[in-house]
């Protein structure tokens, strides 16, 4: 059991706000006093331009900076740590691998599918190359649990599919996906899988090799670690085929006016000078993880979410979205209220210090294709207490009594 | 961060039970207003003869703050010239931004109670929907959207 007054502790915001219950952690999580003294001290004692200087200190920054990407590696059990590039966050993550994936194997008439249920992030850039290449990007639907199901996949799939990118948990229904069974499905019809990792990676056990995923995305910042940094996992073989995305200083072996050769990975993909701090902070970010360990993390957020599913089952006129099962919401409980609007719902929320997301959370689509314009989202880390989401359930047990309805 | 006081009764009220929610027969000037990132979605109609807002009234959905606030609105400029709505509408905006006087609030009967939404950024936006509409309409871009 962890011990959950201590580990407040670690976090100089909570001593900071005292009273607010931070129920938006599927937007951005908090972050420990270990993240931030990183970050912190990288930026006193070891900065320099990363691979840049012929000297001790540039080569301390190349190093804490590399070292963090061994970190990452081995936090999503990739094969090396050549498989990890840094980016600033999933949504560029997931630009770099539609662009350049893009580029090396999609042509004209080739299928590309997402999901209906896609953060936006993982929906554009697919349709944006779509539109450069003349390919048609079509849309597997999930169940109502915000399951995407295999045996549903493989009969859109055909010879013309070149790319699968689904996400591994969804932002709204908070379903985790079953990746691998995914995967043999996409590697079945020789077409790629991406992974959208931005809520799975901090909410879940992530293991790369185990699943067999092409590529995944992610941000540090939802997973404890600063904004501004983002990891872009992809198999070896395949980035090292894949043309630059973006192009510049330190991407390259060899520039002369006719000729370019460039770097080998991950530096290919990684142009311009890197955020080491933000990696490092990520580093740090995955040190703290992993000293309380993911299952024990994965165990309050369920006990959280059942917590909450209980109570708000309690309330009439409120229902959540996605499966009845509190174990298949992974601390991402989106809902609807009749009769009152999502921003109102927040704001009555906020005015009881429980601090909430309302609106289409970048998911659109979604809303269109449940019917609803905008619902509001709670999300639970491991941090949370019950008291917050008592606090949380009691004044949502209030609110359409104060819109006037009796 | 408290915003206990906007959730009123009168705001309460005006949301459930508006009074110019409906469509007017033939409307002479209307106008779509929209805010994209939350939904709201208003559609104002107003009438005028010889420079007097005769009638006036709207339809779509949002929050309680949009609707109340265009119901609110409606209230205070329909029998108005137009002119003098014009000139409330500016009041009303520069009370949400903080920078009207408490003689000018005054003037906005009960749509001054909406004057705390100042200290909430985010709300704002919904509170001077149907004010910038009522704008729009009367800057001769009367064509619904
Ligand atoms: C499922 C999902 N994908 C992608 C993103 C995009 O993450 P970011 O804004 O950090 O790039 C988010 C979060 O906003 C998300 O929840």
């Amino acid at each position: 059991m962890l011990n959950i007054s201590e580990i407040r502790k670690d976090f100089p915001i909570f001593s900071a706000y005292p009273e607010l219950a931070y129920l938006d952690n599927g937007a951005t999580s908090q972050k420990p006093e270990c993240v931030i003294k990183a970050v912190n001290d990288y930026y006193k004692n070891a900065n320099a331009n990363p691979f840049r200087g012929l000297y001790g200190l540039s080569d301390l920054a190349t190093e804490k900076y590399e070292e963090a990407r061994r970190k990452v590696a081995g936090f999503i059990n990739a094969g090396s740590a050549d498989e990890v590039i840094f980016t600033r966050n999933a949504t560029e993550s997931l630009n770099l691998v539609a662009f350049s994936l893009g580029e090396m194997c999609v042509n004209e008439g080739d299928e590309i599918i997402v999901s209906v249920a896609e953060h936006h992030s993982n929906m554009l850039p697919w349709r944006l190359m779509a539109e450069r290449k003349g390919a048609i990007v079509r849309y597997l639907e999930p169940e109502e649990s915000g399951e995407f199901s295999p045996a549903k996949l493989k009969g859109m799939l055909n010879d013309k599919t070149k790319i699968v990118s689904l996400t591994a948990m969804s932002n709204i229904y908070g379903f985790k996906n079953d990746i691998k069974a995914l995967a043999a499905v996409v590697h079945e019809a020789g077409a790629y899988l991406i992974a959208d990792g931005a809520q799975s990676v901090p909410h879940s056990v992530t293991d790369v090799r185990d699943t067999d995923v092409d590529f995944l995305a992610f941000s540090g910042h939802k997973m404890l670690g600063p904004m501004g940094i983002g990891v872009l996992y992809g198999k070896e073989e395949i980035l090292r085929k894949m043309p630059p995305y973006m192009s510049g200083g330190e991407m390259i072996e060899n520039v002369s006016l006719e000729e370019i050769t460039y770097a080998g990975l991950p530096h290919k993909f990684e142009a311009g000078t890197v955020n080491a701090g933000g990696a490092i902070g990520l580093g740090a970010a995955i040190d703290y993880i992993d000293s309380i360990g993911m299952e024990a993390m994965i165990e309050r957020e369920e006990m959280l979410t059942k917590l909450a599913m209980d109570q708000i089952a309690k309330i009439d006129h409120v229902h959540v979205i996605g499966d009845k099962n509190y174990k298949n919401h992974n601390g991402i409980i989106t809902f609807k209220i009749d009769n009152v609007h999502p921003h109102d719902v927040a704001s009555i929320l906020a005015d009881s210090n429980v601090a909430v997301r309302a609106g289409h959370h970048c998911a659109e689509p979604l809303h269109a294709f449940m019917g609803i314009p905008s619902t509001t989202r709670a999300s639970f880390m491991f941090y949370n207490t019950e008291e917050e989401v008592l606090k949380f359930t009691e004044a949502m047990s209030q609110i359409r009594s104060l819109m006037g309805y009796r | 961060m408290n915003n206990r006081t906007y959730y009123n009764e009168i705001l309460t009220e005006h949301n459930m039970n508006p009074l110019h929610k409906y469509a007017l027969d033939k409307p002479v000037k209307i106008k779509r207003g929209v805010n994209p990132s939350c939904g709201d979605d208003i559609t104002l109609q107003v009438n005028v003869e010889d420079g007097v807002i005769t009638d006036g009234a709207f339809v779509g959905d949002g929050c309680a703050i949009s609707q109340a606030s265009a119901d609110m609105m409606l209230d205070l400029i329909i029998g108005r010239k137009v002119e003098e709505a014009l000139e409330l509408k500016d009041i009303f905006i520069r009370m949400i931004h903080g920078e009207a006087s408490d003689e000018e609030i005054e003037k906005l009967e009960e749509a001054s109670s909406l004057q705390d939404i100042s200290h909430m950024p985010s709300r704002v936006k919904c509170a001077v929907l149907g004010w910038h509409t009522l704008e729009e309409i009367f800057a001769g871009n009367d064509k619904e959207k």
